[in-house]
Parts: structure tokens; C-alpha cells; sequence
């Protein structure tokens, strides 16, 4: 492809942070219309380079050249200016305020007084949800929706910017499949109309789904682009990782014990309904369902996050009383919420501090004083076993790739050692590398005789550890199936979307 | 890979950001000693280390607070309140105008259990409802500034109480050498500091002021924590109100105001950050070494005390500024 025809190029790009080189003399090319996919392992630098053109930040040095066109002064608004949107790995919706104020804040058309025109405004939002293909109405307030929705919603306003380059980055790492087909829909309409899309994401099957070309970075440094068709997996993994891993860990089989946990009719408010399920000794009990199923409200209000509306909780068959997640943490629970920024980490603290909060029992000595020493050592046991990539345990955490913040997470709670883990999404934008390595990690746990419940989006991921699958659609547990070899995604999703019967007829 | 020498720079900017304050305190101590040579001998340091210690107790217990995201303005009020109280109990039996007139002379221990039992209790009634009310720290604590400081004058009824012969024993010296208020200043800066480095409470609350959310998940018990904390602030102004009585020998229920103000004050150009989650011991005391510092080398150079409030409130903002570049890099 010859330089002019690129809508993007990207040059010897370098960017240093304190003690990190995040990208060393990178490469990228875009072509008008396409799909471009960005991979590599957590902390690679692909969030950082697409922050780089976005205008977020500056590269250290080297060039970014759009439309023909250097790149010199970096800021969120000249890139948009330029026809540049980027859809962010977290999102920063302004909750408390409609769909409309969302996409136009900080651009509100204006009436003839200087005052911000609504009715505009809301014709306008109209027109852009409708490009989408989005039915919602514009005045609706961003914390009704759901996170897929959201997701959308910012689709729109890079729509609304009428950008040329949409950079999304890990877009589905909250989604499940039927979600995910929506934006697919939406994607293609994007690339249909001449726009190109930069696409991060971890999940495989994503990128043979969607996208055109593949660029693969690792640490920080440019590997090779292919054509995503010409390229086998295992090629694509060895080019990420530098050697071959499998997918996916399979669960190791271990003896299945005594009922640990037992729910009995528990129901919430507005969540969901008469949901009884039991949970044994070392089992893996995954709970599949689409985004709204009211999968983490269940395992939250068990926790005591939520208050339940009735029902009983029972553990080595006694009930029990949980209306605080101290409560739950002293029956031994634990859990991995699915929301790393507002209940996950503690952003301006160390790695070493988010790792250890949780088990600050196990690092007394003997005067009952912490002991810095053991402290250290048992961190620095976790980053090593899940590869944290870190310049050292004393950065702060929001230093780090989001998929590194992700594996924290897992150590804090894997570090507690409980009785009865909840995972809600463990290894959401986890690299595969480092998935199969979790995947272990929780296999063991279980061969120890804990009791696991994981929720996942990913249907590979809960048919592949998990003894028994809950099902749940609506806030109503549909199904509890046994995973049997001939278990298929089909039949989770037709429990998903409670249209079993017609499945089986 | 990036040169050694990338790095070593990089290496003398990060530290420099983060012991700036400690290199302006360097360097106000060269400029004094050269402007006035008696600035650095011992008396003179000693003098500033006493005066520090009353405010830098508070800002040991304000450190606590802000870390935890929250804020107390009722420690000045606090020290009237518990000084007034522990100064009845300490009055010299030949004292004139004796506030219990038949009350014989009680062993120092006495009065200093009761500052401290005073100052713990009023922090813990804020901490209290802060935690169960959700109220917001600055205005819980506003109200009990207002409470302690009227509680503080209607025991006195409005009067100060002196001869305290046997509490000014804690603003003499030890082996005639040492001033007994650094000695207790020192000892509540070990305590804070293990307190907040090597213990469980410590951890909580950092991880409350770091993220509430994130903390109630992970067990942290976030009401207990937050009582625990602002009983803890409560507890350093007694201690200081100990000190302050021993020290001026009387105690007026007007006493101490504004203190709040100059602890919140050491503890923010300590690098102690408001937004939560950041802040050391060791910047609370440098904080209030600045403080202390300034303030006598302008005495010192005899310069006028209307232009150190002004220098002082300067001082504060810079330091804050600083502080917000240094943490808020967050992209
Ligand atoms: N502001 C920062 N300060 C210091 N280091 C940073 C900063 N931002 C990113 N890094 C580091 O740069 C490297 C690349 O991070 P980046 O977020 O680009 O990774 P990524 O490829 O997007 O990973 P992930 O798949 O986990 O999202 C990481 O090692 C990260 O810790
Ligand atoms: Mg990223």
C-alpha cells in the first residue's frame, strides 16, 4: 500500500513514561475503510499509542501522520477536529445526565440568545442514534442504561464527530455476544461508509470476525501486520507472546464435596426473582446470561452489597446473615467485582498496596504489627505467577495497562484464600497468555476444595472451567445445566434468552 | 532500551518531587543561618521544635483525617475544650481563684488522662456521625468546633484558669537539656507512624481515602474505621492541649483558635493530599517544620507578623500545587 493511500501512518513512534519505555519505535498504517486490529499482551503499549493519536497524550518522539498530514500539536480537541474519535477502554459517561448532554457536552448547539438550544439538540441526537441504528430515547439518562448501551451511546458521538478514524479500544470487554453482534452491525455499517476503525481487543474470534488487518506490538515494540484471514491463531499468538500457549486452560478435574453454599428463593427488589441454586466443595459453578441478567446483582446481594428482598443463604447448611460485605468476608467469601474502577482498585496507591489489602490478616508478626517483609514477599510471589507487568510493586496502580490492573485484581483475591470465591468477568481484557495462567490458578483453588462461582460473558471461558453452568435471563434462573462434552453454546443461549423450547422442539 | 542516563535523571526529578518540600526547608534553614547566625544554634532550634510541637501534634491526628478524604476543624476547639478541663484538675492547691476550691493536689496523671479521654470522645462523636450519617466531614466537624469551643466556655464561664504548677513540669526540660514538649511530640510521631505504616487501621485508612467503594468490598469496615480515625485527631488535640497547659501554665477557653487551621495548613505542605489516599507522618512533620521555621526566622529578623500571615497563606498554596502535579498525573 503506498504512503498517500494510508489514512494513517504511524512512524518510529516512542513514548517513555518514568521508569517505562511504553513504546519503542512503533509502526502502524490504516487504509480509508477498514479494520485494523491492534494486538499484543497487556501493557504492550497499544493503549498507549492510540491515546498518542487520539491526542490524549504526545509521543516521546517520531512522527503520526494523518490525511498526509504531520501530526504536531496533541490534544482530544484537534484530533476530533481532525476526524478522530476514540471510544475509551474505560468509560467516563457523565452519568447523572441524558443521552443527548453526552454527546454533545462541550459542543451544545446554541440558540440565537447564546443559550443551549434542547430542542436542537434533541433532534440532532435523534438523527445520529437513528445512523446507528439505536433506538433510545435521547432525554434518557446515561445511568438507566446498560453498559452495552453506553457503549453505544459512544459509538454515537464519535458518529456525531463525523470521524474519519474511530479507535476503539477492548469495546466488548463488557458485552456478551448478542451485544456484541450489535456493535459488530454497527462496525460494518462504519467501514461500509468509508471509515476506518482501529480495533483493540483480547478475544480471538473477534478479530477473525471483524477485522481486515492485524498489527501485532510486543513490549512495546512492532512486530509485524498481516492480513487478519492470512494469519493462524497460534501464528498470531507466537507473534504476541513469543512462544505458543493454549487458548484456553482446561479445568483439571478434582473430586467434587459436600454442599458448601446454598441460595434458597433469594430474590432482589429489581434485579431478579427466586433464584435457588447450591454450590459444592470444590466446584467451579459458572453463571452465564446476557448483560441485564441480573448475573452480578445476584452474586453481589449474596455478598452483601445489595440488600435482598427475601430468601435465605446458607453455608455447611446453616443459615447464615449477610447484610455487609464484612459479613460475607467473615463467612469466608470473597469477591472479584466487575467494575476495576469504581469498586476494583485503589488508583493512587501502590500495586503491592491493591494486592495485599484483603489478606492484611496474614502479614502480622508477632507483636501483631505488619510486617513489610512478608508483605513483599507474597506480592512479589502473585506478580511474578501472573506476570504482572509493572516497573515495581511500589507504582501506582493506575500506572498500569488496564489488562495489568485486571490481574492485581485476581491476585488480591486469590491471595485471600476463601472458603468461596465469586468471580464476576476474571479475565475481562486479560491477555491469553496470562489467561490460561488464571485459568490454572482458579483450577487449583478449586482442587484445594474451595467453592468457585464465576460469572463470565465468555462462553468459551465458563464451558471451559466450569463443573455446572447456571443460566439466567431476566433476573430468572433458567436453567442449571450439567457441562457435559456435548454441551453446546447454543443451548446456554437459547437458557439465555429463555426460548429453550423452541430450541428443543 | 532506555540509557542509564535517561533514567538517572528521570530517577532526580521523581525524587525531587517527591522530597521537594524537605529541600525547601533546606534551604529556608541555609538562608536563615546566613542572614542571622543565632537562628541555628541549639536554644534557637530547640525553641522552634517547641513551638512546632503543639500544632504538629494536631497535624499527626489532621494526617490521619485527610488521608481518609475527610477534614476536622474542630482540634483547635478541641484543645480549649479538653486544656480547660484538665487545667481545673491541675490547679496548685495555693492557687487563689480555684475552680473546685476544696479539690487537694491530684497526681499529674490525672488531669493528662482526662485531656485525652476529652479529645478522644469529641473526635468520636464527629467520626460518629460522619460514619453513620454520612454527613460531610467539614460540616460535622464545623459544628463541633462551635460545640467543643462553647462547652470550653461555659465550664470556665468565660475565664481562664491558671497556676497549674504541676502540668508546667511538661513544659520544662529533661536533664535541664531537652524541652519536655519535643519529647512527647517525638513520641506521638512514632506512634502516628506505626500506627499508620504497621497496623490494619493504618491500611483501612488509606484504602478508605483511596477508594470507599473498593475498601467496603474488601472488608474494610468503613464506618468503625472513619469513628476510629477522627477519635484518633480528637485524641492528638488532648495530647496537645497537655502540651499547651504545660507550656503557658493557664488555659483559656479562647485558646488555640485558628490551631486547626495551621495543622490543616503543616499537613497539606507535607504533601498530604486532599483528594485521598496520599500522605506520610514524616511530611506532617516537615510540614510543620516549615511553619515552625518561617515564623521564627521572621521574628528572628524582625519582620513584621502581618507580612508572615501572608507569607504563610502563600506558602500553603504553592505547597498545593506542587502536591496536585505531583499526584494528578493521571491521564
Ligand atoms: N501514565 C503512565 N505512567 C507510567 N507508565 C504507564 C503510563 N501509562 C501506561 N504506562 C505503561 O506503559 C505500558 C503500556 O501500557 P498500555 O496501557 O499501552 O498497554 P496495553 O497494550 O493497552 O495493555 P492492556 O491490554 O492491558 O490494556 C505498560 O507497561 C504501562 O504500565
Ligand atoms: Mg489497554
Amino acid at each position: 500500500m503506498s504512503a498517500e493511500s494510508n489514512l494513517l501512518e504511524v512512524i518510529g513512534v516512542v513514548k517513555k513514561f518514568p521508569g517505562v519505555l511504553a513504546l519503542n519505535n512503533v509502526s502502524l498504517e490504516v487504509a480509508p475503510g477498514e479494520i485494523h486490529a491492534l494486538m499484543g499482551e497487556n501493557g504492550a503499549g497499544k493503549s498507549t499509542l492510540v491515546k498518542c493519536i487520539a491526542g490524549i497524550q504526545a509521543p516521546t518522539s517520531g512522527r503520526i501522520v494523518f490525511k498526509g498530514e504531520d501530526i504536531t500539536e496533541f490534544t482530544p480537541k484537534k484530533a476530533l477536529d481532525r476526524g478522530i474519535s476514540m471510544i475509551h477502554q474505560e468509560l467516563s459517561p457523565v452519568v447523572h445526565r441524558s443521552i443527548m448532554e453526552n454527546i454533545w457536552l462541550g459542543r451544545e448547539p446554541l440558540n440565537r440568545f447564546g443559550l443551549v438550544d434542547h430542542k436542537a439538540m434533541y433532534r440532532k441526537t435523534q438523527e445520529v442514534l437513528a445512523e446507528i441504528d439505536l433506538q433510545e430515547d435521547p432525554r434518557t439518562l446515561m445511568e438507566n442504561l446498560s453498559v452495552a448501551k453506553m457503549q453505544m451511546i459512544e459509538i454515537a458521538k464519535a458518529v456525531s464527530y463525523d470521524a474519519k478514524l474511530i479507535i476503539m479500544d477492548e469495546p466488548t470487554s463488557a458485552l456478551t455476544d448478542k451485544e456484541i453482534q450489535q456493535l459488530f452491525r454497527i462496525v460494518r455499517a462504519l467501514r461500509d461508509k468509508g471509515k476506518s476503525i482501529i480495533y483493540i481487543s483480547h478475544k480471538l474470534e473477534e478479530i477473525y470476525e471483524i477485522t481486515d488487518r492485524v498489527t501485532v506490538y510486543r513490549d512495546g515494540t512492532y512486530i509485524g501486520t498481516e492480513r487478519t484471514l492470512d494469519l493462524p491463531v497460534q501464528k498470531m499468538i507466537n507473534m504476541m507472546v513469543g512462544r505458543d500457549v493454549d487458548e484456553l486452560f482446561p479445568k483439571t478435574p478434582c473430586p467434587i464435596g459436600e454442599v458448601k453454599l446454598e441460595v434458597r428463593n433469594l430474590s432482589h427488589a429489581r434485579f431478579f426473582r427466586d433464584v435457588s441454586f447450591t454450590a459444592r466443595r470444590g466446584e467451579i459453578l459458572g453463571i452465564a446470561g446476557l448483560v441485564g441478567a441480573g448475573r452480578t446483582e445476584l452474586i453481589q446481594t449474596i455478598f452483601g452489597i445489595y440488600k435482598k428482598a427475601s430468601g435465605t443463604i446458607l453455608i455447611d447448611g446453616k443459615e447464615v446473615e449477610i447484610s455487609s460485605p464484612k459479613d460475607a468476608i467473615k463467612a469466608n467469601m470473597a469477591l472479584l467485582t466487575e467494575d476495576r474502577r469504581t469498586s476494583g482498585i485503589f488508583p493512587m496507591l501502590s500495586v503491592r498496596f491493591n494486592m495485599t489489602i484483603a489478606s492484611m490478616g496474614q502479614f502480622m508478626n508477632r507483636v501483631k504489627l505488619l510486617s513489610g517483609q512478608k508483605i513483599a514477599r507474597k506480592s512479589e510471589e502473585y506478580r511474578k505467577s501472573i506476570h504482572v507487568k509493572t516497573p515495581n510493586l511500589e507504582q501506582k496502580i493506575m500506572f498500569l495497562s488496564g489488562g495489568n490492573q485486571q490481574k492485581v485484581l485476581v491476585a488480591r483475591w486469590l491471595m485471600t484464600q476463601p472458603d468461596i470465591l465469586f468471580l464476576d468477568e476474571p479475565t475481562r481484557g486479560i491477555d491469553v497468555g496470562t489467561k490460561a495462567e488464571i485459568h490454572r490458578l482458579i483450577s487449583e483453588l478449586a482442587g484445594q476444595g474451595k467453592t468457585i462461582i464465576m460469572v463470565s460473558s465468555e462462553l468459551p471461558e465458563v464451558m471451559g472451567m466450569s463443573d455446572r453452568i447456571l443460566v439466567m435471563c431476566k433476573g430468572v434462573a433458567t436453567g442449571i445445566v450439567e457441562n457435559t462434552p456435548d454441551l453446546t453454546q447454543d443451548t446456554l443461549m437459547a437458557y439465555a434468552t429463555n426460548t429453550m423450547n423452541q430450541e428443543t422442539a | 532500551m532506555v540509557s542509564a542516563g535517561i533514567i538517572k535523571t528521570e530517577w532526580v526529578k521523581e525524587k525531587l518531587k517527591k522530597y521537594g518540600i524537605v529541600v525547601v526547608l533546606f534551604l529556608m534553614i541555609v538562608g536563615l543561618t546566613l542572614a542571622e547566625p543565632n537562628f541555628i544554634r541549639r536554644t534557637n532550634i530547640f525553641n522552634i521544635l517547641t513551638q512546632a510541637s503543639i500544632f504538629g501534634i494536631m497535624a499527626l491526628g489532621l494526617t490521619f483525617v485527610i488521608i481518609s478524604k475527610g477534614i476536622d476543624l474542630s482540634v483547635g476547639s478541641i484543645l480549649a475544650f479538653a486544656g480547660v478541663v484538665a487545667a481545673s484538675l491541675a490547679q496548685s492547691p495555693l492557687a487563689t481563684n480555684k475552680y473546685y476550691p476544696n479539690l487537694g493536689e491530684l497526681p499529674l496523671l490525672i488531669p493528662i488522662l482526662v485531656a485525652l479521654l476529652i479529645g478522644l470522645s469529641c473526635g468520636a462523636v464527629s467520626g460518629f456521625f460522619i460514619a453513620k450519617t454520612k454527613i460531610p466531614a467539614f460540616i460535622a466537624t464545623l459544628g463541633m468546633m462551635t460545640i467543643a469551643r462553647g462547652f470550653a466556655l461555659i465550664y470556665t464561664n468565660g475565664r481562664p484558669i491558671s497556676n497549674l504548677e504541676s502540668m508546667t513540669v511538661i513544659g520544662g526540660r529533661v536533664f535541664g537539656v531537652i524541652p519536655i514538649p519535643i519529647l512527647v511530640y517525638a513520641g506521638a510521631i512514632v506512634l502516628s507512624w506505626i500506627l499508620l505504616n504497621n497496623t490494619k487501621f493504618g491500611k483501612n485508612v488509606y484504602a478508605i481515602g483511596g477508594n470507599a467503594t473498593a475498601a467496603e468490598v474488601s472488608g474494610v469496615d468503613v464506618d468503625k474505621n472513619l469513628i476510629m480515625i477522627y477519635a484518633y485527631s480528637g485524641l492528638m488535640a488532648g495530647l496537645a492541649a497537655v502540651v499547651f497547659a504545660g507550656r503557658v501554665g493557664s488555659v483559656h477557653p479562647g485558646a488555640a483558635q485558628m490551631y486547626e487551621l495551621t495543622a490543616i495548613a503543616a499537613t497539606t505542605i507535607g504533601g498530604t493530599s486532599h483528594s485521598g489516599g496520599i500522605g506520610t507522618i514524616w511530611g506532617a512533620f516537615v510540614g510543620a517544620l516549615v511553619l515552625a521555621v518561617m515564623r521564627n526566622g521572621f521574628t528572628l529578623l524582625g519582620i513584621d507578623a502581618y507580612w508572615q500571615q501572608v507569607t504563610e497563606g502563600a506558602i500553603i498554596i504553592v505547597a498545593v500545587i506542587i502536591d496536585m502535579r505531583k499526584n494528578a498525573r493521571k491521564d
